[in-house]
């Protein structure tokens, strides 16, 4: 017997979850801020002990937030594989302090990432984004259209993963689940066509042209 | 009104030969006037239908003639012929750009001049319209097709564009959801160009364009321009 049917995973970023939290109500600024000093923070402190500081912290506003744990652990868990590999790889050069301060550190930052995504909507941070984006008027490039591409970056998390599962599922059907060219070649070949094809959906909806 | 006046769209095509890439026609000459609410462009796969769509937007630019839309030539003014005409394509996935429904329509609505609040309540009305009111904040790549293609209709329709132009919006759909979907294109008070393959709905079209091969060779009633097209598909068989 096997288990219950799970939605595509979406990725660490990118799913809002409606909420009335104190990290829901504070303004979008103010929370790209702060995850801006965590980052600033995190890479200055030195040693194990910051760094589980600084998950520490990511744990209390995800307790805050009071988004479920399996939204962002699920979405932790392909990160947590990464880091991992990235942390033996620094114990083995470095040593086993600086080895776990990489880990925590980057699982931290990640969460905390997480937890700004799922607790503000995509429209209002575009609006900071774009605000924050003014200077770049200057090279003549437009802010809004700067602010869409983050956006989008966004929404193409799990279009990403979608793509590659069913690209898995058809090399699959083809007897060809142990080639891995199977499975990038078409998964990259989409893509590219879903980018295209975004481009096209995006000039129609006469976005990003100002 | 859109015409279009002598239209010719070219592209790229490699030479079989190795040589470099020859340029061949893919829509034109096509001269026309669109005026009726209800229009439905029929023809093969690969006749021509979708670039004849894409002309009305300013998606495709003419290599020759002119595209108007209410007197806005789309190689001149192609943003202002953006804001007066609506796209939707065939697949959904394509065109829904953010993470969540309302987040996807409220895109559509930065281009006015509302504040994040308005924005977020006429994107809510939006999506009540088209019954997705509780799909608001679910993410978009959990909606059922069907439902994708309604956001996709829902975000296009939000800043009420004059004409709506559908490239094929049913064909993913299974019969439940394409009767959705079609109940609200022949609901709106828009224009509607729809490429279609389902001829039950270009059968309820006010005018019925067919395109073979880059020409439209029958413009006219429902009943005759599907029975041109049959017989077209007919004679391809033979």
């Amino acid at each position: 017997m096997s288990t219950p049917l799970r939605q595509p995973w979406a990725g660490p970023l990118g799913l809002y979850h409606p909420g009335t939290s104190v990290l829901h109500r504070c303004p979008p600024g103010a929370k790209l801020a702060g995850l801006a000093v965590a980052g600033i923070a995190v890479s200055l402190a030195r040693g194990p002990v910051s760094a589980l500081v600084a998950l520490a912290v990511a744990v209390l506003a995800q307790l805050v937030s009071r988004v479920p744990w399996h939204r962002t652990t699920r979405g932790l868990l392909g990160t947590l594989v990464a880091v991992s590999l990235v942390g033996l790889y620094q114990w083995w050069l470095r040593g086993w302090a600086v080895g776990l301060e990489v880990v925590l550190d980057i699982v931290a930052l990640v969460l905390l990432a997480t937890i700004v995504t799922a607790t503000t909507r995509a429209d209002a941070l575009l609006e900071v984004l774009a605000r924050l984006a003014r200077p770049l008027r200057h090279v003549g490039l437009s802010p809004e259209t700067f602010a869409l591409a983050c956006g989008l970056f966004l929404r193409i998390i799990p279009v990403l993963v979608q793509t590659s599962l069913e690209a898995r599922d058809a090399a699959r059907a083809r007897g060809l689940e142990r080639s891995p060219r199977a499975v990038l070649i078409p998964s990259a070949v989409r893509m590219v066509a879903h980018a295209r094809a975004t481009g096209d959906a995006l000039a129609a909806r006469g976005l990003g042209e100002d | 009104m859109i015409e279009l006046d002598d239209v010719l769209v070219t592209a790229f095509s490699p030479d079989p030969a190795g040589d470099a890439d020859r340029v061949v026609r893919l829509l034109g000459p096509v001269t026309l006037r669109l005026t009726e609410r209800r229009i439905a462009v029929i023809g093969a796969n690969g006749s021509g239908k979708s670039t004849l769509a894409r002309l009305l937007n300013g998606l495709v630019l003419p290599a020759s003639g002119t595209v108007r839309v209410d007197g806005l030539d789309t190689a001149v003014d192609g943003r202002a012929v953006r804001r007066r005409v609506g796209f939707v394509f065939t697949n959904p996935d394509a065109q829904i750009v953010m993470p969540t429904p309302l987040e996807d329509v409220a895109l559509s609505l930065r281009r006015l001049p509302l504040t994040a609040d308005e924005r977020d309540a006429a994107a809510r009305a939006a999506l009540a319209r088209f019954g997705l009111e509780d799909r608001a904040e679910v993410p978009a790549h959990v909606l059922s097709g069907g439902q994708r293609q309604l956001l996709a209709l829902a975000s296009v329709l939000a800043v009420e564009p004059a004409i709506l132009v559908c490239d094929e919006p049913t064909t993913l759909l299974d019969l439940r959801w394409r009767t959705v979907v079609d109940d609200l294109l022949d609901g709106l008070d828009q224009q509607v160009v729809v490429v279609t393959h389902d001829l039950d709905a270009a059968a309820r079209a006010d005018r019925v364009l067919v395109v073979d091969r880059g020409r439209v060779v029958h413009d006219g009633e429902p009943g005759a321009a599907i029975a041109h097209y049959r017989a077209l598909m007919s004679s391809l068989r033979a």
